[in-house]
């Protein structure tokens, strides 16, 4: 079987965000751009799925600029077998790189989708659940463990009250969590190896997509700073300065 | 262990500007002689750029050599100096502007552009993989690899995934050799294994001790109406006292930012010298303050500068392998530059390295040519005019030194007859703490200074949490039982990212804490601690400041 992962370029995680002056974004100028955290680790489970016999081929696959073919040769380099990047410098929402997916999943027929639960640029945590309404697949979120039998995946999921155990049938979209696995890092060698893997571009219109923007982003403002705080004697004036604030 | 190694013609250490120029000299003259050549450049940064710190105000003679179409290919040298202002300052309210005319003529900029050369190095990469250049970030150079013979084999990637006690992780990946018929370490000043090959073969044998500078540097984004693209300011004076060597520098560059930061000589001598607090209460000099005030503070960082000149230039040949950029010290500290001497030497390592193919095998030899061709290059010719340029200022004081700097500049041109030395390293000029006045610092005001912790944060520095420390100490004891009653453990204070505290243990004893995790990469605690006890090893691959356009 094949599967599917899809991985965006994002801001990295150690970067500290600026927001532009006027308000129209972060800044990414000379930014240190990234593969999104929950995607390394949605490519990481695929890789073990197909090394534990159970899939023939990983295909990687990402929505954006040209640059975004970075974090495409990264996928490769830790064991993706090819990659698809499909090429646009217009702001992707998550509708329309459902409606992406969801192209490319007819024409490469996979039994799995993995997607990283959330972009940890936008926050969406769409993509896969309009994925799989859209493909008529069940769908897995907040994946902490999968496991492949046949036709059927068992998919923990992290949900508020505990663990909830899932079975689903194949083909099927799962997004991956956090705890899903711990991303191996890459070897030199590979590295190498993955610049003469397999990369195909296509662009948004060949895939027969229409472009929408349902959301329209009004404003990007940065957190307001946090104010000085100060340091009581006693309990009593805690409670007098808590209670002078309204808080009690 | 049996480890996987893979080779190349030339292994390069380090992506700043040598290592960079040295690969793309490298492919340039490997394709004017038709010959296929593997060239691979590792960097510990997690890409390129993340831990090039620098000024910067380029002198572009390097780049016109190695790129003259520069311009046409998008190198981003985009502001040119347009004002070049020198302050001396008398204290905190106060500066005198120093006329052009008794300004050292090395520190003119006409003809410079107010880069970001971490955005250059991005670009120089670019360059060098279009022509063939394999660059992994992400990955350390942890040790040498020697032959039987003693030449210099390669280098070990350093292994990943390890835990702080020292056992292998999940993810535990062993490094691998890079094996080359040539290494060249470009790692930047007092790369650790610059300092292994200094030792292993010696040399600095006829050379003067390295010196070396600490440099804070922040980058700010200001009012608009303040700023004044391509003005170059540099400051002499206060906050330091007449015999502590150092100034500041503030750059307005593209968008509305400026970069600023201030220089001091790791040879000064009072321990209670906070460097972090010195160069914040140096913005609260109105001629620095004037342009910060309702901007903001976007990035900070630090990284130590080799100063030493001619004078401390060690030999740069050894089998198998080559020094360039400032692993061996090619700043010229009258210009305060060393992008274009860094990028010249790279240069001159491709030249010597393709040079000696012509020649016969290169495999772990020793090339000595590189020595000649540094000698006849223009990086000895501008390094010997202004090799007495710091021993003045070190001897003399700023005053008195800057006056003979002018004197030999401006009219000598550099052609005194003699040379002067100073052959004090600066881990050995440290005065007893009872012998001197701790300084009495400003508190932070959140506007125009900071504390160090906020300050360490904007450096975006991440390090992976349960990994072995990587700043060693040969004998634990040393920092309480001898630094601290003797200095005051000056770690506390000339490290730049709060790495060094002495904490009270359960017991309410001193202990010494290391929090590695903050480190910036400076160096400095390598090369200023008193009982040299202090070793910077690598950290885990990509661990580090993430420095966007320092």
């Amino acid at each position: 079987m094949k599967i599917l992962v899809g991985v965006k370029r994002v801001v990295d995680f150690n970067v500290r965000i600026q927001v532009k002056a006027d308000g129209s974004g972060v800044t990414t100028d000379g930014v240190k751009m990234s593969m999104n955290p929950f995607d390394e680790i949605a490519v990481e489970e695929a890789l073990r799925i197909k090394e534990a016999g159970n899939a023939e081929e990983v295909i990687v696959v990402t929505i954006g600029p040209k640059a975004a073919q970075e974090q495409l040769r990264t996928a490769l380099a830790m064991g993706a077998d090819r990659a698809i990047h499909v090429e646009t410098d217009d702001e992707i929402q998550p509708l329309t790189a459902a409606r992406i997916l969801q192209a490319l999943a007819e024409k490469e027929a996979p039994k799995l989708v993995l997607l990283g639960k959330q972009a940890i640029d936008d926050d969406n945590n769409q993509t896969a659940q309009m994925l799989g309404a859209l493909s008529h697949w069940p769908q897995a979120t907040f994946a902490s463990e999968v496991e492949i039998e046949g036709d059927k995946a068992t998919v923990i999921r992290e949900v508020d009250a505990g663990l909830e155990t899932l079975s689903v049938d194949l083909p099927a979209v799962i997004s991956a969590d956090l705890r899903l696995n711990e991303p191996r890092y890459v070897k030199l060698p590979d590295i190498m190896k993955a610049k003469r893997k397999p990369l195909e571009t296509v662009t948004v219109e060949e895939l027969g997509v229409e472009h929408v923007a349902a959301v329209k982003v009004l404003k990007t403002a940065a957190p307001a700073k946090r104010e000085a705080g100060i340091i009581v004697e006693s309990v009593d004036e805690l409670v007098a300065a808590l209670k002078e604030k309204g808080l009690i | 262990m049996e480890r996987e190694s893979m080779e190349f013609d030339v292994v390069i250490v380090g992506a700043g500007p040598a290592g960079l120029s040295a690969a793309c000299k490298l492919m340039q003259l490997a394709q004017e002689t038709e010959q296929e050549l593997m060239v691979c450049v590792i960097e510990k940064g997690s890409e390129v750029g993340a831990h090039i710190l620098s000024g910067a105000v380029l002198e572009p003679t390097a780049m016109n050599e190695l790129f003259p179409d520069w311009k046409e290919k998008g190198a981003p040298l985009n502001v040119p100096v347009k004002g070049d202002d020198v302050y001396y300052l008398t204290g905190e309210e106060k500066g005198i502007k120093t006329p052009n005319f008794l300004v050292p003529k090395p520190m003119h900029n006409e003809g410079n552009y107010v880069v970001s050369m971490g955005n250059v190095c991005r670009w120089l990469a670019e360059q060098a993989e279009g022509m063939g250049v394999e660059i992994f970030p992400g990955f350390t150079a942890s040790k040498i690899v020697y032959n039987d013979d003693g030449s210099v084999k390669g280098v070990l990637t350093g292994d990943m995934g390890v835990a702080e006690d020292g056992s292998k992780k999940d993810s535990y990946m062993p490094g691998m050799e890079l094996l080359a018929k040539q290494t060249i370490f470009a790692e930047g000043c007092r790369g650790h294994l610059g300092k292994q090959l200094m030792e292993s073969f010696n040399l600095n044998k006829d050379a003067d001790p390295q010196h070396y500078g600490l440099g804070i540097k922040e980058v700010w984004t200001i009012d608009p109406e303040k700023h004044q693209e391509g003005l170059v300011v540099h400051t002499a004076g206060w906050p330091l006292d007449n015999h502590t060597e150092g100034g500041g520098f503030l750059y307005h560059m593209e968008n509305n930012q400026v970069s600023l930061g201030f220089i001091i000589a790791l040879n000064y001598t009072n321990p209670h010298l906070s460097l972090f607090d010195e160069m914040q209460r140096w913005k609260l000099n109105p001629k620095i303050s004037q342009f910060l005030e309702g901007g903001e503070r976007v990035s900070y960082g630090a990284r130590a500068v080799n100063k030493g000149g001619m004078q401390s230039v060690p030999k740069l040949s050894f089998p198998g392998g080559l020094l360039v950029g400032c692993d061996a010290g090619f700043l010229n500290g009258a210009k305060i530059k060393g992008n274009h001497t860094a990028m010249k030497t790279g240069m001159l390592a491709a030249e010597t390295i393709i040079e000696s193919i012509k020649a016969g095998d290169i495999a772990n030899k020793e090339l000595s040519l590189m020595g000649d061709k540094y000698k006849s290059s223009w990086v000895f010719y501008e390094l010997h005019k202004t090799r007495n340029f710091g021993p003045a200022l070190h001897k003399f004081g700023t005053l008195m030194g800057g006056s003979f700097a002018w004197l030999d500049q401006n009219i000598f041109g550099g052609k005194m007859p003699f040379t002067w030395h100073n052959t004090t390293p600066d881990h050995a000029t440290l005065k007893p703490a009872v012998d001197c006045t701790a300084p009495n610092y400003p508190k932070p005001d959140g506007k125009i200074t900071f504390d160090k912790l906020s300050s360490v944060f904007l450096s975006s520095t991440n390090h992976e949490e349960d990994q072995p420390c990587h700043l060693q100490l040969a004998d634990s004891s040393i920092p309480i039982n001898q630094n601290l009653p003797l200095y005051d453990e000056p770690a506390q204070r000339y490290c730049p990212a709060g790495v060094y505290e002495v904490v009270k243990d359960e017991q309410g004893n001193d202990k010494f804490q290391i929090n590695g995790q903050n480190c910036v990469h400076c160096k400095t605690c390598d090369i200023k601690d008193p009982a040299q006890n202090i070793t910077w090893v690598t950290p885990e691959g990509g661990g580090g400041p993430n420095y966007g356009n320092m």
